[in-house]
């Protein structure tokens, strides 16, 4: 295909003018979304009278919410996909149970009990996936039955309270890194270096991505907002650097776990294989099938991760609560499924970002916590969430509307 | 300004998107009771024109005057127009499948006493329109029952029961069988016969010398020419080509001097069963070869089996109880899945490329890469840089219009996404390369430019396979045509032998032998 092989047409090139815009259309969502949870971190700063970002609040942001973000992440990608997992919470009860009761009752040591459980996540997910993607059955129905069935299984399983853990299994959700470079001034230093790394990594891919579409003469973001993207993550992440390295204990070590897990999907989704097949079968499954992707595996794998995810998950809320309780994971399900949505993924499958979800659970979390800060009513609290879930997909709907004319 | 005898009238409309001008100072006159053909390459702003009629884009976001029987519109939506008489029946129809005939016509028009629905009234009336428009079918007949061409017909039920006065088809006859097409002209005629006007945007010139009265040609957004097609001096295809093209076009089909090769597919015996239905046989003992550089036809009627065929050698992907042999280069193959298709090196282009062949609320670029990602990625990592080249190449190549290849793939004209469809399967690099209704709801301009890719394919040692329901198209590209009908091969014509006749023949034969 060296050689051009269409004679010359008189035709200009007669481009819908959309098409143009296309382009920057999914970036734009993203920096909209974003846009969002900083106006909601100043308002609730205000609100709260400079409570919501004090150092040991914002840390304990984090760790409150690492288990949204952890399953978010496995959701979007069942999501874009074009499923959903009901289960997740049950999952979270059920594995978390195993792991406080391997640990207590069978004395295995934390780390072992920890990878086991992860382990069996991902056996739960297969087991899931199996049904979805080689019987053919809808997930929403595998997973409202999964959603049953461990939920179940967590109850038969955890009789009574199981507590009392050791103290580094405690650490995984409470911990923080030790500050073994000491302080700068009083900024934990080993949180500072961490952070300049974190800036350094992220902005040198936004400057590498852009050099490769300047390499081929390809539409990059013009400069302003190029700059305003490294400025605002060279700020956002600097905030919260110096906010973190002030806490009580520097970073904490279930943000180094997130941290890690979102750049591994980041990569996962955005460059692999596996990720562009996922892609593939949200947006046109007929399609994928006839271009040689085995729908099948990718929808098993799917699951299994989303399992394996749930097993991380499961750990850090069984380590944050330091108890196992059959009721733990009430409504994870739904707080993973609304922060794909507020992120921007679609209903019908093919779009959603892991950036999207991550920030979309985000956006809950400081809901909540800003929300407990004032001492709103949890009924009220939850009714806000779901004004916010409903008002973020309304507006992107008639956004994506107004951007696609009739379409 | 406005005769008596002009009913609609648009005078100067520029419609205007971010950047781009898509219509510019467009006029068009339709007399009362005429049948206007509206034509123009994809992406000439036919479709623009109609939604700017139709109320689709409010008055107000173009510049320009509508006159409908002598009075200005101002139409905010759809509702506007169609209260005025205009209705717009649009290619891909909008009927819900689930529910009858009758529920369809009068759907968000229902015949009511205080929101409780009278199907006396309902069936009724319903019956009376499917009878005007030639339908024999039961009212409460399931949409889903009934054939496309019928659906069409029922579409046109609708506008009737909406009192309509301009009646716009977009490509009507697209989906459609010639039976069907021709029905529906007949119709459209018929429709004249009771002072209904028709407009009719088509790509099907011999369609449009069927039965338009008046043809107006658009063009970059611009009117370039409105001619009486029963005037003094007769318009000939080419002549509207020209107009449409903006240069003329010597030949509908490029040159090209086959060299073939030694064969590089062959099928035996190759017997497929429903996919639902074990017991019915599709394809029946069917044989057929291909060889290096050689673009073979396969011709049949809707309903032939010609897709199943192919989607049945294509790993699989149609049918159950598939029996034969296909031979690659000689040596028997397995091919169990698509995937095992593309690795053999066998690619097949769908006849519906919306649905089966792209995704399209993803980029230009993550399209052309989809059937053979592992060309451009290592250890399961996509190599961005490598894929962005290789979608920047074919885009060069095959001339598909867009600014860059990170545009959505929905938002591409029909014959451009067909380009993306033939680089995603060029990317794959087959040795066969299965067609199928390669030029379906493509303008002339584009169809001569995808022949050519073609021609540039064999020309490579490609091996081709042209599924089409344009006899034309096949006499004019293939080197060999085979012809299907009721799952069997009933004949093989060289090209010097073939007639649009000939074909027919076979295309018609019953199983005994016998032409139909």
């Amino acid at each position: 295909m060296s050689t051009t092989m269409t004679p010359e047409t008189p035709a200009q090139a007669r481009v819908s003018p959309l098409a143009r815009l296309q382009g920057m259309g999914g970036n734009m969502r993203q920096y909209g979304i974003f846009g969002a949870l900083v106006v909601i971190v100043a308002l609730f700063q205000v609100l709260t009278d400079g409570k919501l970002l004090l150092p040991n609040n914002v840390a304990s942001l984090i760790q409150q919410n690492a288990y949204v973000m952890i399953l978010a992440i496995g959701m979007v990608m069942v999501i874009v996909a074009g499923h959903i997992d009901l289960s997740v919470g049950s999952q979270v009860a059920f594995i978390g149970g195993l792991v406080a009761l391997m640990m207590k009752d069978m004395g295995l040591p934390w780390l072992v009990a920890v990878l086991l459980g992860v382990a069996i996540g991902a056996v739960v997910g297969a087991w899931q996936g199996f049904w979805i993607a080689y019987i053919g059955i809808p997930a929403f129905i595998v997973t409202l039955a999964g959603m049953l069935i461990f939920r179940g299984f967590a109850i038969l399983l955890v009789g009574v309270t199981v507590a009392g853990f050791p103290a580094p299994f405690i650490d995984i959700s409470g911990g923080s890194i030790p500050n073994f470079l000491g302080f700068a001034g009083n900024a934990d230093a080993v949180t500072l270096v961490l952070g300049a790394i974190v800036i350094a990594a992220l902005v040198g891919s936004q400057v590498r991505a852009r050099s490769v579409l300047k390499k081929h003469d390809l539409k990059t973001e013009a400069v302003p907002l190029f700059l305003t993207k490294v400025v605002l993550i060279t700020v956002g992440i600097g905030a919260v650097t110096w906010v973190l390295s002030q806490s009580a204990g520097g970073t904490p070590i279930v943000l180094v776990i997130v941290g890690a897990l979102i750049l591994a999907y980041t990569f996962l989704m955005g460059r692999t294989v596996f990720g562009r097949h996922i892609y593939a079968i949200g947006g046109n499954v007929q399609a994928a099938v006839l271009s040689g992707v085995n729908t099948r595996n990718v929808n098993f794998w799917i699951f299994v991760n989303m399992g394996f995810l749930a097993g991380v998950a499961s750990v850090v809320v069984t380590s944050r609560a330091g108890a196992a309780v059959a009721a733990a994971g009430q409504n994870y399900e739904l707080d993973a499924i609304a922060a794909c949505f507020i992120g921007g993924a679609a209903v019908t499958g093919g779009v959603g970002r892991i950036s999207g979800a991550i920030i979309g659970a985000l956006i809950m979390g400081v809901l909540n916590m800003g929300l407990s800060i004032l001492s709103v009513d949890p009924a009220v609290q939850q009714a806000i969430k779901g004004f916010v879930l409903l008002l973020a997909v309304a507006f992107d709907l008639i956004n994506k509307r107004r951007a696609g004319g009739s379409r | 300004m406005t005769g008596d005898h002009t009913i609609l009238e648009m005078r100067g409309i520029t419609k205007t998107f971010p950047g781009v001008k898509a219509l510019q100072d467009v006029t068009l006159e339709v007399r009362r009771g005429e049948v206007h053909a509206i034509c123009g390459e994809n992406g000439a702003g036919k479709s623009t024109l109609m939604k700017v009629l139709s109320g689709v884009y409010p008055h107000g976001t173009y510049e320009g005057d509508i006159f409908f029987e002598g009075e200005p519109c101002e139409f905010k939506g759809i509702r506007d127009s169609e209260e005025r008489g205009i209705v717009i029946i649009h290619q891909e129809l909008a009927l819900s499948p689930f529910l009858s005939i009758a529920e369809n016509i009068f759907l968000g028009n229902e015949r009511s006493k205080r929101g409780v629905i009278d199907w006396n009234s309902t069936n009724a009336e319903a019956a009376k329109l499917l009878a005007r428009v030639g339908l024999t079918e039961s009212p409460d007949t399931k949409i889903m029952d009934i054939g496309v061409g019928k659906q069409q017909l029922v579409e046109i039920a609708k506008a009737l029961s909406k009192r309509v006065k301009l009646l716009i088809l977009d490509e009507p006859t697209a989906a459609l069988n010639d039976d069907d097409s021709a029905h529906l002209l007949d119709l459209l005629r018929s429709l004249q016969g009771q002072g209904i006007t028709s407009i009719i945007i088509s790509h099907k010139l011999n369609e449009i010398h069927a039965i338009a009265d008046t043809t107006t040609v658009i063009r970059d957004g611009r009117t370039i020419e409105t001619m009486e097609m029963h005037g003094a001096e007769p318009v000939s295809e080419e002549r509207i080509i020209r107009a449409m093209v903006g240069r003329s076009l010597d030949a509908r089909f490029p040159d090209r001097e086959p060299v073939i090769g030694e064969e590089v597919l062959r099928i035996e015996d190759w017997t497929v069963h429903h996919p639902v239905d074990h017991g019915r046989v599709v394809v029946d003992h069917a044989n057929l070869s291909v060889r290096r550089g050689e673009i073979v036809g396969i011709a049949g009627l809707m309903g032939a089996g010609r897709t199943e065929l192919a989607m049945s050698v294509f790993g699989r992907a149609y049918g159950s109880n598939i029996s034969g042999r296909i031979l690659k280069d000689g040596k028997q193959i397995h091919v169990g899945s698509v995937r095992e298709a593309i690795r053999h090196g066998i690619a097949y282009a769908t006849e519906d490329r919306k649905r089966y062949g792209l995704n399209l609320i993803d980029t230009i670029k993550r399209n052309v890469s989809s059937a053979a990602l592992d060309k451009v990625a290592r250890l399961g990592v996509v190599d961005r840089e490598g894929e962005t080249k290789i979608a920047e190449q074919y885009r060069k190549d095959l001339n598909v219009k867009t600014p860059t290849v990170e545009a959505l793939v929905g938002k591409l004209s029909g014959g451009n996404q067909q380009k993306v469809v033939l680089s995603k399967w060029i990317f794959a690099d087959p040795d066969v390369l299965i067609l199928d209704e390669p030029t379906r709801g493509i303008d002339v301009g584009a169809k001569y430019e995808i022949y050519t890719i073609m021609n540039a394919l064999a020309a490579q040692g490609k091996a081709i396979i042209v599924i089409s329901s344009e006899l034309p198209e096949l006499l004019g590209t293939c080197d060999r045509i085979y012809a299907l009908s009721q799952g069997r091969i009933t004949g093989e014509v060289s090209r010097e032998d073939a007639t649009q006749e000939t074909l027919m023949h076979y295309m018609t034969m019953e199983k005994d032998g016998a032409a139909r």
